[in-house]
């Protein structure tokens, strides 16, 4: 194991370097994802006859592989980060959009009809009342997305070395230095469960309004439906 | 006053929710819209703030119509109250009332101000005013439910079936509450129901709708229950319209007779004056402690704990013909009890008695207009 924190000179990165890059590489597309997501899943709502289609698209795109993705894409943007970033942001809109819909539309019927009749315009009422009450379901499609993106960013090495902690692998290989895999392999996973842990937080403060830490309604609640984080990959 | 002029609504596929309803709504004063389901009456409700807009027809609101407001503005005139209470379950119960006085603009202090005002109008405690709806239990919501409708202080109520989801018992106390409420405030409240004893309990006038969005009558509750307009009507009030009808008839004409009264201490000579068989037995303060005949009491050693029960006792003048009654037909005696209101017996009335006020009551005509408690 020795040299383990030894980063090849080819890199161009300290072992510091490479996870600031794999980070940024990994969550930029998630947050891009879901900037584009959140006005996307309100047209869903709306218009319910878009939802289909969409849902039909999004799937497709999330069936095509990265490496057909980069194929396209270099006679575009080269090989470059955003070359890496760009499906990965595909990908997590994939993931973010029917979490949204299914979030947003999980809002009871009567809270709706009380908004409304209280006066709240579609817009208020939009970011007020239904956007908070789908938190939950928002972020559990972004510990999804967000893990899927870190553990995809690896991919990148492919394209002239820019999948940050995944060109350790290639590195392993080509200088036999297997320990380097092992690292790359573990560092990432590590990277994934500390940014799943740090949604997870998130939720917890952005929800005070959950009975404790449970997703079940209480039996004197209202009755609603919402979905389990479970429902709502993709 | 909210005018309803020959409104329709129809929709795209050819149903009709409400066909050519007219109605006055007068101000300061509950008007309940009862009927079956798919009567109209939610639709005829929500066309009121416009979350249903009429095929045909206008709806005027003192005079105007509600089309020419800009419809938040009108929606923030009128107070909201919905079956489950609709609470934001993403904000506190403070948050929740204050919704729209925020939404006009308040600063959050006064908005809060006055929310925590109303949890107090409501009945509700302040230490609930931090907490979420979901650790509230049904019948809380709903008063918070009623607590933020008024929040800003709307001429206009607009309930919707808004304690039909909660238990029997506490569906009456927020009965209560909401006309205690409306006796302090005078609001403009239009309820909607399919519960035609809660109709004829909180109504100052009751509409009776019939399926396709017809209104089958339109009259005072004592005048539904004497007078109903046809068949349906009848059958939607139920098989003891007779009885419920005696709520709205004053007990304070009843003949009391104190002959039946003895004290628990009655000397033997005390004990045989009253005609009849049985003795109503009053403690030393003059309230009943139930029914003794004759032949079982011993002066000077009335056994007080085997005497029969003297059932629920009504107060001329506050309750009912109905309470009446009711507490005459309890009574193994045959007698009902009246006490005055620190429940002192003030005399005995027999089933006889109340029947001859009951007939002369009918014979009078008109049930009277001030509405007694049952």
């Amino acid at each position: 194991m020795n040299g383990f924190f030894d980063i090849p000179s080819d890199l161009q990165h300290s072992y510091q370097g490479l996870i600031g890059l794999h980070l940024r590489e990994a969550l930029l597309p998630v947050l891009a994802g879901l900037l584009l997501a959140l006005p996307l899943a309100q047209l869903c709502v709306r218009f319910r006859w878009l939802y289909p289609p969409v849902l039909g698209a999004t799937t497709i795109l999330y069936a095509v592989p990265s490496l057909a993705f980069f194929v396209v894409l270099i006679d575009y943007t080269g090989q470059t980060e955003l070359t890496v970033m760009i499906p990965l942001a595909v990908y997590s809109l994939v993931v973010l959009v029917p979490a949204i819909v299914d979030g947003v539309r999980s809002v009871p019927q009567e809270t709706l009809a009380a908004a409304t009749a209280m006066g709240f315009g579609p817009v208020r009422r939009y970011l007020q009342v239904q956007l908070p009450i789908a938190v939950p379901a928002i972020i559990a499609g972004l510990r999804v997305a967000t893990v899927s993106s870190i553990s995809l960013v690896s991919v990148g090495t492919l394209i002239g070395n820019q999948g940050a902690l995944g060109n350790l692998l290639a590195d392993a290989q080509k200088y036999d230095r297997p320990e380097l895999a092992v690292n790359s392999v573990i560092t990432t996973a590590v990277l994934a469960i500390l940014c799943d842990a740090l949604l997870v937080l998130l939720r917890v403060v952005l929800t005070p309004w959950m009975p404790n830490g449970t997703r079940r309604r209480p039996k004197t609640g209202v009755r609603q439906r919402r979905p389990a984080p479970q429902d709502v990959t993709r | 006053m909210i005018r309803i002029e020959s409104v329709t609504k129809r929709y795209p596929d050819g149903t009709v929710a409400v066909d050519r309803l007219s109605l006055e709504i007068p101000d300061r004063s509950i008007t309940v819209l009862v009927g079956p389901s798919g009567c109209g009456k939610t639709t005829t409700l929500r066309m009121i703030n416009r979350m249903v807009e009429p095929s045909e027809g206008t709806i005027l609101l003192d005079g105007e119509d509600i089309q020419r407001r800009p419809v938040t503005t009108l929606r923030r005139s009128m107070g909201y109250v919905i079956q489950n209470a609709g609470l934001f379950q993403h904000r506190t119960i403070l948050d929740n009332i204050a919704t729209v006085p925020r939404l006009l603009g308040w600063g959050k202090q006064k908005a809060r101000a006055r929310a925590a005002e109303l949890m107090e109008r409501v009945g509700l405690d302040a230490a609930l005013a931090k907490r979420y709806p979901y650790q509230l239990s049904g019948g809380q919501q709903q008063r918070v439910g009623v607590a933020r409708a008024l929040a800003a202080d709307p001429p206009v109520l607009l309930m919707d079936e808004p304690f039909s989801a909660v238990d029997p018992v506490v569906r009456k106390g927020l009965q209560d509450e909401l006309l205690r409420i409306q006796e302090e405030l005078g609001k403009t409240i239009v309820f909607v129901t399919h519960d035609i004893d809660e109709a004829i309990k909180l109504g100052t006038m009751v509409a009776v709708m019939r399926e396709g969005g017809h209104l089958a009558q339109y009259a005072p509750p004592a005048e539904l229950l004497s007078d109903p307009a046809d068949a349906f009507v009848e059958d939607f009030l139920g098989a003891d319209r007779g009885i419920r009808r005696l709520s709205f008839f004053p007990s304070a004409e009843l003949p009391l007779s104190t002959g039946p009264v003895v004290p628990a201490d009655a000397t033997a000579e005390q004990l045989a004056a009253p005609d009849g068989p049985w003795l109503l037995v009053t403690d030393a303060d003059g309230r009943p402690l139930g029914w003794g005949e004759r032949s079982d009491l011993t002066a000077g050693d009335i056994r007080t704990d085997r005497l029969v029960p003297h059932g629920r006792p009504f107060v001329p003048g506050t309750d009912s013909l109905r309470a009446a009654l009711d507490s005459a037909v309890l009574s193994p005696a045959g007698h009902a009890v009246a006490v005055d209101g620190t429940g002192r017996v003030t005399g005995v009335v027999s089933q006889a008695a109340i029947g001859e006020a009951i007939r002369s009551a009918h014979a009078g005509g008109h049930a009277d207009e001030a509405k007694v408690a049952s």
